[in-house]
């Protein structure tokens, strides 16, 4: 009989407690704002802190207080970026997708000073006399980026500098905040031509530490019609908004410091062409000279 | 008059000389766990106390009207446990709708509080020794305080221990332990206080 009281009891008592909580939940019951929820099941849910917000939840109460613009996510993409916008009641943001780049392919081509071999990280190694490399702008190799990245669109190359996958690349900007030598920047992803060195240092000094380095001669410069390629503070640099890809800066570049690297024939045939329109434009000369004194 | 010396009695008893603490040894792991800042513990320490008051009340008039009447006084360790998990969700509820600057100061502290063993204790000491309504209410409040005081102390002791300079071994928790052992023996200081 005790135990058919003892289970009443404590059932009638839990039924009761769960009844006033039920009743309290929904009197206390606190109004969120539906539309945080949406927001925040179109991000991207990585936590990744590349918005500069704590974690997705803090985006999406930024964005819902307008302290953070639609496109605050970068990984979540343009698509969820209409989407936020479609329930904030904005119009859809435009433009393209950009993802990051490393600006080096330096690697084994760069000089180094000394072996390096403590801590795994490259923040840890610039710190020991600023860096085994030669090069005061070169990637590490390291991978400080590669464990930033949420994505695992960061890797390490085969000549030991990071690469970017631009399939997986999400433009979050982990890695460029994670990259001690500031080295990556977004790129517009249907651009193919970049310059893969940062090295301000100009001629020989930037010449003398690796093989694949800009040195600011100024080539691609004068070779590009589009004016999209200008020397700044001794490196190359693209004006994507003017480039059209047409890589006749990568085959004039004598340092193969423009991405993609153009071959040896490539480069060769191009030489010929030129100096084929050389010769062209010489005989051309020559003939109006000629016309000219004859018809003098 | 008697009365008021009983409950000064019982005050003095739950903050100093039956320290839940450092008497008791109740509350242990929310008093190691949330003690390295001295706003969480301040948090921590008010958060259970506020229950720990009310959780006298409810768990006494439950036994008296409750338990006693079936004749099932055995029963009041569950009886208790679910009356203060119940109680803690309630509060939450209240607190977060209108009290809301309240409620993101106790923050994730609040939830923690329903498997603080010291609440429980309160709640079956009461029983134990006899208390009426008012003795157990207060003996709940002035426990709680106790621990805001013991919580308070100690973390303001681990927040200087960081600058201090003992062996690396000691690092961390061992001697957070070590900490609260000297304090437990200088509360056993009051422990004369208890014939009054």
């Amino acid at each position: 009989m005790n135990i058919v009281a003892a289970v009443i009891t404590l059932g009638v008592l839990g039924a009761l407690f769960g009844f006033v909580l039920a009743i309290a939940s929904k009197v206390f019951e606190v109004k969120k704002d539906p539309r945080e929820e949406a927001i925040l099941s179109h991000l991207a849910g990585a936590n990744c802190g590349g918005c500069g917000f704590p974690g997705c939840g803090g985006c999406a109460a930024a964005i819902l207080a307008g302290t953070a613009p639609v496109t605050a996510c970068a990984p979540a993409g343009a698509e969820n970026a209409a989407a936020i916008a479609q329930i904030m009641g904005m119009e859809a943001p435009t433009g393209e997708r950009e993802v990051a780049f490393v600006r080096c392919t330096g690697g084994v081509n760069a000089k180094k000073r000394f072996d390096y071999v403590g801590v795994k990280d490259c923040i840890s190694a610039t710190k020991v006399a600023g860096g085994p490399l030669e090069c005061g702008f070169g990637c590490l190799g390291f991978g400080s980026c590669v464990n930033a990245c949420q994505f695992g669109a960061m890797s390490i190359g085969p000549n030991g500098t990071a690469v970017v996958d631009p399939e997986k690349c999400t433009d979050c900007m982990a890695c460029a905040a994670a990259c001690p030598r500031h080295l990556i920047v977004s790129v517009p992803v249907s651009k193919k031509v970049h310059v893969g060195c940062a090295n301000q240092d100009k001629g020989k000094a930037a010449m003398s530490v690796c093989s694949s380095s800009c040195i600011g001669c100024g080539l691609c410069q004068k070779e590009c019609k589009k004016d999209a390629i200008h020397v700044v503070n001794g490196v190359a640099v693209i004006d994507y908004a003017k480039c059209v890809g047409c890589k006749l800066c990568t085959k004039v570049c004598p340092r193969d410091a423009i991405l993609p690297v153009a071959t040896a024939e490539e480069k060769e045939k191009y030489k010929e062409i030129k100096k084929k329109q050389a010769e062209k434009a010489k005989a051309a000369a020559a003939a109006k000279a000629e016309a000219e004194a004859a018809a003098k | 008059m008697d009365q008021i010396y009983q409950l000064l009695a019982i005050t003095l008893g739950a903050i100093l000389a039956n320290n839940f603490i450092f008497s008791q040894f109740l509350g242990i792991c929310p008093f190691l766990g949330v003690s390295k800042k001295v706003d969480t513990a301040v948090g921590m320490g008010i958060a259970v106390t506020f229950v720990m008051g009310l959780a006298s009340a409810i768990t006494w008039l439950v036994n008296k009207f409750v338990l006693v009447q079936f004749g099932l006084e055995y029963m009041q360790t569950v009886a208790f446990i679910l009356v203060i998990a119940s109680l803690v969700q309630f509060i939450e509820m209240f607190l977060q709708k209108s009290m809301p600057s309240l409620y993101t100061a106790l923050g994730v502290y609040l939830p923690l509080i329903t498997t603080n063993c010291a609440v429980l204790g309160v709640a079956l000491l009461n029983i134990q020794e006899n208390y009426n309504f008012i003795e157990s209410v207060v003996y709940g409040i002035t426990g709680g305080i106790g621990f805001l005081l013991a919580i308070v102390l100690f973390a303001s002791i681990r927040e200087r221990l960081v600058f201090a300079d003992y062996p690396k071994s000691f690092e961390g928790f061992p001697i957070a332990l070590v900490t609260a052992g000297l304090m437990a023996l200088a509360f056993m200081g009051f422990s004369g206080l208890s014939i009054w």
